[in-house]
């Protein structure tokens, strides 16, 4: 370890310790056991958000199932937003994926005859959701760990925060990071840097999302250059507990769930998703997608049929009649998580529901291999932006997608290290300059000034009422002068903390800057569609708008600071526009 | 309401620096106190248990004297029964007795936990392991009065 | 219900402390409100120097274990309410080296986890499998070690364990419930390498069954049971080696 400003240099460093992260570290492992690979997280890399993932991961396996099924699924969940060959290769590698994790210990649900077991899930025509039991994400994310473990050559920095990308010329040479039980501010330099830091679910004040999901990832690349895109689309799951906002699985519905508003009626009859039927059918009423949930929940609530709760207006899962065999050995988590969050027992009563903030459709911009436009800048998981998801994605389609193009990240991102000259001397200065950012600027202000948890309060609540389910130009307008606003002061936080050992304050204010960027982004591409497509529901412009809108948009980040929005094309392969049915 | 081990003091032990730089780690490590297993219940019940072996040892030893004393012939026996019968001779069976039933019991409710028994793929439940151990201990003791009765 | 309880929290800031020293706060007392609720409270509203550690706060990413009121407990999940009337000691898991108020040091944990190999080990690389091909494992099979796959890392159990306080060369309850989890797995053939690891002094035979391990596992894991299983497994192979032949074994 050196004390120089420079700590430590490798050929990839992958930010970022979850699914996609890890994926692609063992990736490189195995393509070029010469790379010299790290990761580094600001959470040991088992505390990543992919372990809160429940209900299950989609790949084709069934005899009756086919890839085609699955595109066709994936894309009109999109809105025809997502890029088709993207999509088609995803769905290609995803049960390759998948078994690939079985062979590494993951202990997948099975069938009586030993075969891996396939759920239903909510826009999928087929059963081809594979899970563990309802923990699918923690299982999974535990077998990629420890599978790791097993590459001793692979360095890990566990607890260390990136602040920035070092750039020179066009091209990524590495980070500047925190070391948090410490306080050492050093850089690794890297030829190449995979970002798989997962999604910032925080900007919102309800959302099933954990502390740790900022967006650091998306706010690094955004200031380094590489821009976002599709960031106005914003998954709100139909399922959230109040309060906690603790996640209760689609697979609940998947084995028989119904919604039911405050008169007992299964109400998303009246919201062209079906007719309700005793078992679940597939692509239908419960079974329907996300958005769609989300969408008529605020209906409900307009027609004054919700429940009211000291935490706003909910509506009840009903499970009851699944019995409790089902339900301990499908759904144990949700068992778990209501007797002990809610002191409910699902078994015997009604689970209080309301949509909740759950995933971004956007991040990163990247091509089908996860390199982004700026050279040497890979990104894989939510943090990225492929994208297969488009304007909506469906469930259990992002623990794959964290599989599948981690790997692919990883394996371009060892590509380009092997090819990749030595690191330029200026690097050093840059990285100078940040440490002494950080040590001087931030950690040398002192108590005073604004508040971070203010702030960020404030944050969350316009980022809510500008970027809920249902927005209008106007609101979004307003929320991005509020911001605007929070942007000038969030230059004045003060903070109390001098201490260098874990100082969670400052890692607080570093987090609300990245916060900032990218509500902005949020706030300025849905502004641009004035269209209502998958997530991105606006009241003033309530049709899909094909002509105008069946484009991607993308955020640049100007020299001065403000957000640029431009266009790049939808991919279409197969699969051309068409009406998103359900239920028919 | 009252709760166990709701410690009054932060635990004693001492910082140990590495390093004098001001990022360098000063790591606190807490020393165990000598009387760590009077803090919880579940503590001094094990260390009841581990001392319980004091006294499964005794009763070797108590019944070694006694096979020796047979060997020796009559006088020997009695003469062994008579120390035996001493007060402070009873006392301690007396208490070695009651640890060894603790000793018994505590093993007996742990067995379920240091072997999973399969039975046709289904794994039997603790309370039968532990219903198995008893009804054994019961047979055997029974035998054991049928031997020394007849 | 009164509306507000005291939390009295355990602070040690390495640059300015000698050892660590109590603070009192008050918190609202709200019946859906945690532990973590009213430490969040304190960081956010009342003292921005407070550290700990959190993320999922729902009882799955295993990063806010504390021992509350002398009990190892994950605060996600630890309701102010069941602690009332308080003052409720929060205090950082015990037997760790502490970094900074309620954060301790992983680092002994995170070392040994590789030594007992947690990972699948078998003759077949997966590279040179079908990548068609699944290993068929019957949900009995799964069953077999299911309860050993659900530790999240928390550390409660070696908070809770008087023989890793005492000597902390003990490898511990979780790393040896993951060996026991890959042994029991059906597509797993690594069991004699990870029992040549625990039969070491540091491995199963540290521990004398406290079973406080079991107690405080959130999950439910039976690291203990675990444990007295390994030590069985490891009588059996000494047996086998003193009365077979080499080849037999």
């Amino acid at each position: 370890m050196s004390d120089g400003v420079i700590r430590a240099a490798h050929d990839v460093l992958i930010v970022g310790g979850g699914g996609a992260g890890l994926r692609a570290a063992i990736a490189i492992a195995e393509v070029d056991p010469r790379l010299d690979v790290a990761v580094v997280s600001k959470v040991y890399p088992m505390r990543s958000h992919t372990v809160s993932a429940e209900g299950g991961a989609a790949g084709v396996i069934a005899a009756d199932d086919s890839l085609d099924e699955h595109c066709y699924d994936t894309v009109s969940g999109s809105d025809w937003l997502g890029d088709q060959d993207a999509v088609e290769a995803f769905v290609r590698e995803a049960p390759e994926e998948l078994l690939r994790l079985e062979h590494w210990g993951c202990p997948w649900s099975r069938r009586p005859d030993g075969r891996v077991a396939v759920r239903a899930f909510g826009g999928m025509k087929k059963k081809r959701t594979w899970f563990a039991a309802d923990k699918t994400g923690f299982h999974m994310l535990h077998t990629l760990f420890q599978t790791s473990l097993k590459h001793g050559e692979v360095t890990r920095y566990d607890e260390e925060f990136v602040t920035r990308l070092l750039v020179d010329d066009g091209r990524v040479h590495g980070v500047v990071a925190i070391g948090l039980l410490t306080g050492r501010i050093q850089a690794l330099t890297a030829k190449a840097v995979v970002l798989g830091t997962g999604g910032c679910g925080k900007v919102f004040p309800f959302t099933t999302n954990a502390n740790i999901n900022t967006g650091d990832g998306m706010a690094l690349a955004y200031r380094a250059g590489a821009p976002l895109k599709d960031m106005e689309f914003v998954q709100y799951h139909p399922t959230g507990l109040p309060f906690t906002g603790i996640l209760i699985t689609e697979a609940a519905r998947a084995e028989g769930g119904w919604l039911i508003n405050k008169d007992g009626y299964r109400y998303l009859q009246d919201y062209d998703l079906g007719r309700p039927t005793p078992t679940p059918e597939l692509r239908s009423m419960e079974l329907g997608p996300r958005d769609r949930l989300s969408q008529a929940f605020v209906h409900e609530v307009e027609k004054g049929r919700t429940v009211d709760s000291p935490y706003g207006p909910i509506v009840h899962l009903d499970l009851r009649h699944l019995g409790a065999k089902l339900i301990d050995t499908k759904l144990p988590f949700v068992r778990e998580l209501c007797l002990k969050y809610e002191r409910i027992d699902p078994v015997h009563e009604l689970i209080p529901v309301r949509p909740v903030v759950h995933y971004m459709m956007g991040g990163v911009s990247t091509d089908i291999d996860g390199a982004t436009p700026l050279a040497g800048l890979y990104a894989a998981g939510e943090t990225a932006c492929v994208s297969i998801n488009g304007a909506n994605r469906l469930g259990s389609n992002s623990l794959p997608e964290c599989l599948v193009f981690g790997a692919r990240a990883g394996r371009a991102a060892a590509e380009y290290a092997s090819a990749a000259g030595r690191t330029p001397a200026v690097v050093e200065a840059q990285a100078g300059d940040e440490v002494r950012r950080l040590e001087q600027d931030l950690l040398g202000r002192g108590p005073g000034g604004e508040s971070i948890a203010a702030l960020r309060d404030q944050m969350q609540a316009a980022m809510e009422e500008a970027a809920g389910i249902f927005r209008t130009g106007p609101t979004m307008a307003k929320g991005a002068d509020t911001l605007a606003e929070l942007q000038e002061r969030v230059g004045n936080v003060g903070l109390a903390d001098t201490s260098r050992s874990f100082n969670t304050e400052l890692l607080a204010a570093l987090e609300l800057a990245n916060m900032l960027d990218i509500s902005e982004c949020i706030l300025q591409s849905g502004l641009q569609r004035e269209e209502s497509r998958g997530a991105h529901q606006r009241t003033d412009f309530p049709a899909r708008d094909d002509e105008r809108f069946l484009t991607h948009l993308l955020v640049h980040r100007e020299s001065d600071g403000t957000a640029r929005v431009d266009r790049s094309p939808v991919t279409i392969t197969r699969w051309p526009p068409g009406e998103r049915v359900y239920g028919r | 309401m009252t709760r166990s081990g709701g410690a009054t003091t932060p635990s004693r032990g001492t910082p140990t620096p590495s390093g004098g730089t001001p990022t360098g780690l000063r790591l606190y490590r807490p020393r165990v106190s000598t009387w760590w297993w009077t803090r919880k219940r579940s503590y001094l019940v094990f260390v009841m248990r581990e001392l319980s072996s004091v006294f499964v040892a005794w009763f070797v030893v108590y019944l070694l004297f006694l096979v020796h004393a047979v060997g020796r012939g009559e006088a020997a026996y009695l003469r062994f029964l008579d120390w035996a019968a001493s007060p402070w001779v009873t006392l301690l069976n007396v208490v070695a007795l009651a640890f060894v039933l603790l000793h018994a019991v505590t093993w007996f409710a742990l067995t379920p936990q240091a072997m999973a028994v399969r039975v046709a793929g289904r794994t039997v439940p603790p309370v039968h392991i532990i219903a198995g151990q008893y009804t054994g201990l019961v047979v055997v003791s029974g035998f054991v009065l049928w031997l020394v009765t007849r | 219900m009164a509306d507000s309880i005291r939390l009295r929290v355990s602070r040690y800031r390495p640059d300015t402390d000698p050892e660590p020293h109590w603070q009192e706060y008050d918190v609202p007392l709200r019946k859906e409100w945690t532990v973590l609720d009213g430490l969040n409270h304190v960081k956010n509203e009342v003292d921005t120097t407070l550290s700990f550690r959190w993320s999922c706060r729902m009882g799955i990413c295993g990063s806010c274990g504390m021992n509350v009121d002398g009990e190892p407990r994950l605060t996600c999940a630890t309701f102010l309410s069941d602690h009332a009337p308080g003052p409720v000691t929060v205090e950082p898991l015990a037997n760790f080296p502490v970094v900074r108020d309620l954060v301790v040091d992983l680092s002994d944990f995170m070392a040994k986890l590789p030594r007992v190999k947690p990972w699948i080990i078998h003759p077949d690389d997966h590279r040179t499998v079908e990548p068609d091909v699944e290993y068929l494992q019957t949900p009995e099979q799964l069953d077999a070690y299911k309860q050993f796959s659900m530790c999240i890392n928390c550390m409660l159990c070696y908070a809770a364990c008087p023989v890793y306080g005492l000597d902390p060369e003990f490898i511990g309850p979780a790393a040896i419930a993951l060996a026991e989890r890959y042994d029991l797995d059906s597509r797993d053939r690594g069991e004699r390498e990870r029992l040549d690891v625990l039969v070491e002094h540091d491995g199963v035979y540290g521990c004398t069954f406290v079973g406080e391990c079991t107690r405080v596992c959130p999950k439910h894991v039976d690291p203990a049971a675990a444990i007295q299983r390994y030590k069985l497994k490891a009588a059996m192979e000494t047996v086998k080696a003193f009365l077979l032949p080499r080849g037999a074994r």
